[in-house]
């Protein structure tokens, strides 16, 4: 089931901007629409690419914001959400989190 | 006179006409403005829904440009489900990097709030480590399931057992000592694994037993906004008709047994729901075309004055899906497409 909604409906996640569109749900409560606008805004990019992977792959490398492929040195997990948080302008509980138990000052 | 491949809300397949499709439905939408006392699906929505049947197509999806955000209820125990032996975390990096997900959550495999209350600090460190490798929105799910405050499972008697002596007085007072139960242990185990880091909590299946499922849901949701402001809270329902098992129970002034989406989504805004999951039932006897117009027309009816993100609860035996436990692609992705276009929700 999750492969054919995302076949016939997903923006695709990690292989384009899903997760970042899904942030601005999560973290400001955007409906759809000003949730794409936001991210690509912040991307430099129009809202027809947030969908691509193609251009997404290469915004992602640019801001190593983490990709789907395992790439040397590349941002992977908790790394990649700094950079989103950062990039996005948002909070993410997990990196706060991180911050206060590292002594990592904001 | 030519026939179309569909099915009906059992899954099974069947062959209907172009008319006996149209007649489907606008009578599916006319029952779901009846019941729901909302407008009924446009011309134009119901010619376009008419058009998806008609596609000869497998598979369908929506127009370039409309995607939406894909969340997933329960995932962490799908594959194990399915007798696929992963551990959580490795499912959760599976739906993020293989199957393209928007958001994960991560879940305990007996998925309620209840069974999870005692585990609460091994659910805990997964979490946090989770949280270190995955990059998009983590969440923590349960079901409030109130049935299993009830006996032979929980401490309460069991209305089951009192409705039939008559004894509804009774029933009622055991409803209410159940939701004292179930609220505390939803905001214990909501608040441990938001404060172990989670991006959200989802709220699944919620009114499943009823109205006293649905009141004890809203109470933890305000009890833990007014603790975490920040915290994301999803709701998603469990059927599109909240029961009257009490019958008697309100929230700010609104009896709770009754309401339909629409109404369940301005008490959900009230409390700080941050995104509302509506859930409309299938009428297994009824065609895929009935059933979706029916369904497209309660969602539309929320995400036309929405406040904030809707993601249908897209899946076995609701919003249009058939209730099969292996879903036909050419029914599900009819389901995600009109419900996309016609409604515009914000994900599914």
């Amino acid at each position: 089931m999750a492969v054919a909604h995302g076949v016939a409906a997903g923006i695709g996640g990690m292989r384009a901007a899903g997760d970042l569109v899904a942030r601005m749900q999560v973290s400001k409560g955007m409906r759809l629409k000003p949730a794409k606008e936001y991210v690509a805004n912040k991307l430099g990019i129009s809202v027809q690419d947030i969908a691509d992977p193609v251009v997404m792959s290469e915004v992602r490398e640019d801001l190593d914001l983490g990709r789907v492929n395992a790439v040397p040195g590349a941002a992977k997990g908790i790394d990649a959400k700094f950079r989103i948080a950062e990039v996005l302008d948002i909070e993410i509980n997990s990196v706060n989190l991180f911050k206060k138990r590292t002594g990592i000052k904001s | 006179m030519a026939k179309y491949a569909t099915r009906m809300g059992d899954g099974f397949r069947v062959e209907m006409t172009e008319d006996d499709m149209r007649r489907d439905i606008e009578q599916g939408t006319q029952d779901a403005a009846r019941r729901g006392k909302i407008n009924a699906l446009s011309d134009d929505h119901l010619k376009y829904l008419l058009e998806i049947f008609k596609s000869p197509d497998r598979s369908v999806g929506v127009e370039r440009g409309k995607e939406v955000v894909l969340s997933y209820d329960s995932g962490t125990t799908k594959f194990n489900r399915c007798n696929v032996s992963v551990s959580k975390i490795q499912s959760l990096q599976i739906y993020e990097r293989l199957m393209g997900s928007d958001m994960l959550e991560l879940a305990h495999i007996d998925y309620s709030f209840k069974p999870v209350k005692p585990i609460v600090v091994f659910e805990q460190p997964i979490l946090e480590q989770a949280l270190l490798m995955t990059i998009p929105p983590l969440f923590y799910g349960a079901m409030p399931n109130l049935g299993l405050y009830s006996q032979p499972d929980g401490p309460c008697v069991n209305p089951g057992d009192l409705l039939p002596k008559g004894k509804i007085a009774e029933a009622r007072a055991s409803y209410e000592e159940q939701i004292e139960h179930a609220v505390k242990d939803m905001v214990y185990v909501a608040g441990r694994m938001y404060e172990a880091g989670a991006d959200g909590i989802n709220f699944d299946t919620t009114g499943a037993a009823g109205d006293a499922e649905f009141y004890a849901t809203l109470k933890a949701i305000e009890t833990l906004k007014k603790k975490y402001p920040a915290m994301c809270v999803q709701m998603g329902m469990a059927s599109e008709f909240v029961l009257g098992m009490h019958g008697e129970l309100y929230y700010d002034g609104v009896r709770l047994a009754g309401l339909y989406p629409h109404k369940q989504l301005e008490l959900a805004q009230k409390v700080g729901v941050s995104i509302y999951g509506p859930a409309i039932n299938i009428v297994t006897n009824k065609s895929l075309p009935w059933n979706l117009a029916r369904s497209v027309t309660f969602v539309k009816a929320c995400t036309d004055t929405a406040q904030i993100p809707i993601h249908g609860c897209v899946g076995m035996g609701v919003c249009g899906v058939p209730l099969t436990l292996s879903v036909p692609i050419d029914a599900l992705t009819r389901a995600s497409k009109a419900l996309v276009d016609i409604t515009q929700l914000d994900g599914l």
